[in-house]
């Protein structure tokens, strides 16, 4: 398979700078763009790639850039592309590994995206603790503005734009786009009520785009090589490559870049190596700590956004977590809910309380000290804060499914807690 | 922290020239001086560890907030420090791909080995211990922030070898 995103990064090799970017390509696709595209033409080569957001929910990104309004509809003043470095879900790590090898790539995206959409100021924001990427890409920051690819009129072409590394100062939620704008903004990141969406009404109430790193790193090739090209890609129903993870016991826990649409099976068992010796897979987290489990029965679906979804999970990040048969299913959905619990930003109060309750029911059944109707009251949880709509964010909805996708496959364990009174696995991690 | 407290803390006489430096160049691209409040409380915080009481005073009224508004700030965020921390920040990730690969037992071996439980900073006022969200690099976990420093793969004899200095008292 052709490597798109990660076609500069090797295991041991350098990260790219400027030099080793240009050499393989790079910022073809901004002379391209710069030198005869308008950013209709940009945008609408990214409609028709069928490109959609790898930070998780996996809207169609040209559909989310249609809504900023354009030109003469637009009153004036700034507009704004906010890059989402914030990786933070639970089992994530393929942000980090696109930042810190090749810092270009995402500059290069984040320049045609603010193009296509007309932002003069784009910022990125990156968690605090993900230094190493920091460092790099305001280094990378500094090489294009000295080469004319930021600052004013880039490469000649009268287009403007000024971009900023921001450094956040932690918290989970801040992924939630409209969260992270209101840190932007130096507020607790408390989500705002949508609508107004960003797109109309985002950072300092003007029209802003919020996108997922990798899903900008995607734009420069769409432009360079064309849309046809992209969908090509996929082997499945969706288009392009999607950097897929696994971690948990395996034999080799990684990060590849694989065609959409790559089969569950062959990202576990060629990448990953299959399971450690002396275990056996009991289900796994498809993406990241808010989606739901499924189990050996799903081993032969495409990673594609629907496929999984009509599976009863999500896509989310493509980073899968692995559970193994003598790890207690229990106790990995106890430290989920506890993370989401943590996490919670408190502005509404069924994710406020819902999930700190719901985290005891969990310890009590971990230790011992569940009872039978315990498992009722999981269930009202998982009905109540896990319906959107009931709470202000997708926080807790989201924090629900390994929960309700765990009952449903491992409810045996659960009972097997009580009935015992204590922990069956007794693996030494406790809880 | 009263109004009158507030009033009466002279900005100058806390901030530096060079934290005022800072914070000015930050709103030189933010519409309204809030803005810059947690770029201001991290500008803060890189030089001096923490933020004080009197800091946050100062930079609220540097920012024309009120420094409720800014302690609402202050305490959101995990990454800005209320209190002293240590020389260095144990950032120790406990979320879910690391306690599946054992982090606990390692926690355990760290809490032993430098006499710390989370959110404690050591006699020697070397290290301080928070847990953090997941790090983003579960392909190697369990792993740690020491300072600015990702360690990866933890188990206990990493943990000896990182810490056995401390153990015996050795300031090196």
């Amino acid at each position: 398979m052709e490597k798109v995103l990660t076609r500069n990064i090797e295991p041991g090799k350098a990260p790219t700078d400027m030099a080793a970017y240009e050499a393989n390509g790079g910022y073809q696709g901004l002379r391209k763009a710069m030198s005869g595209m308008s950013p209709q033409d940009c945008r609408e080569e990214v409609s028709a790639s069928n490109l959609r957001g790898r930070g998780g929910a996996g809207f169609p990104t040209g559909m989310k850039w249609s809504f900023v309004p354009m030109d003469d509809k637009c009153t004036p003043g700034h507009k704004y592309l906010v890059c989402n470095a914030d990786e933070m879900e639970p089992g994530a790590f393929k942000d980090r590994l696109l930042m810190e090898y090749d810092p270009h790539q995402l500059i290069e995206g984040m320049i045609l995206s603010a193009y296509c959409i007309g932002a003069d100021i784009s910022y990125i924001f990156i968690r605090g603790e993900y230094i190493v990427a920091i460092e790099r890409l305001r280094k990378a920051l500094e090489e294009c503005y000295a080469k004319g690819y930021l600052g004013e009129n880039i490469l000649g072409s009268g287009y403007k734009l000024e971009m900023y590394v921001h450094p956040s100062a932690g918290r989970y939620i801040c992924g939630e786009e409209t969260a992270l704008i209101n840190a932007l903004e130096g507020k607790r990141a408390n989500p705002r009520a949508k609508p107004p969406y960003p797109q109309v009404s985002g950072l300092w109430g003007r029209p802003t785009i919020v996108n997922n790193v990798e899903t900008l790193c995607n734009i420069p090739h769409i432009i360079d090589r064309g849309a046809e090209w992209f969908k090509s890609l996929g082997v499945g129903e969706d288009a392009g490559t999607k950097l897929f993870g696994v971690s948990g016991r395996v034999k080799n826990p990684g990060c590849w870049e694989l065609p959409m649409g790559t089969p569950i099976r062959e990202i576990l068992e060629n990448h990953a190596g299959g399971m450690q010796d002396g275990l056996q897979l009991k289900g796994f987290l498809p993406g990241g700590g808010s989606t739901d489990f499924l189990t050996k029965d799903h081993l032969d679906l495409a990673m594609d956004y629907n496929v999984i979804g009509k599976a009863g999970s999500r896509m989310g990040t493509g980073t899968m977590i692995i559970l193994d048969d003598q790890t207690c299913p229990v106790g990995m959905v106890l430290n989920l809910i506890r993370f989401f619990a943590h996490e919670s930003c408190g502005f509404c109060t069924p994710c406020r309380d819902g999930l700190p309750w719901t985290r005891q029911v969990l310890e009590d059944i971990e230790q011992g000290r569940g009872k039978v109707e315990d498992l009722d009251t999981l269930e009202y949880q998982i009905n109540y804060i896990g319906a959107i709509g009931n709470t202000h964010c997708a926080l807790a909805p989201g924090a629900m499914e390994p929960l309700q996708s765990a009952l449903k496959y491992f409810r045996e364990d659960f009972e097997r807690h009580i009935s015992g009174g204590c922990c069956p696995y007794h693996s030494g991690k406790g809880a | 922290m009263s109004n009158a407290k507030m009033i009466q803390s002279d900005v100058s006489s806390v901030l530096t020239l060079q934290e005022m430096a800072e914070i000015d160049h930050e709103l030189e691209h933010i519409p309204y001086k809030s803005g810059a409040a947690i770029d201001a409380l991290k500008i803060i915080q890189a030089g001096r560890g923490w933020v004080s009481d009197e800091c946050l005073q100062a930079i609220a009224k540097y920012l024309d907030m009120s420094s409720e508004e800014l302690e609402g700030v202050a305490t959101f965020y995990n990454l800005i420090y209320r209190r002293p921390v240590g020389e260095k920040v144990i950032l120790f990730c406990d979320s879910v791909s690391c306690w599946i690969s054992g982090c606990d037992s390692v926690k355990q071996t760290i809490s032993d080995t430098l006499g710390v439980d989370y959110g404690e900073t050591t006699k020697d006022n070397r290290y301080t211990l928070l847990p953090v969200p997941c790090l983003g690099a579960c392909d190697r976990a369990p792993v740690m922030m020491v300072g600015d420093d990702l360690v990866t793969h933890l188990d206990d004899n990493k943990i000896n070898e990182l810490f056995s200095a401390d153990k015996t008292g050795d300031q090196s």
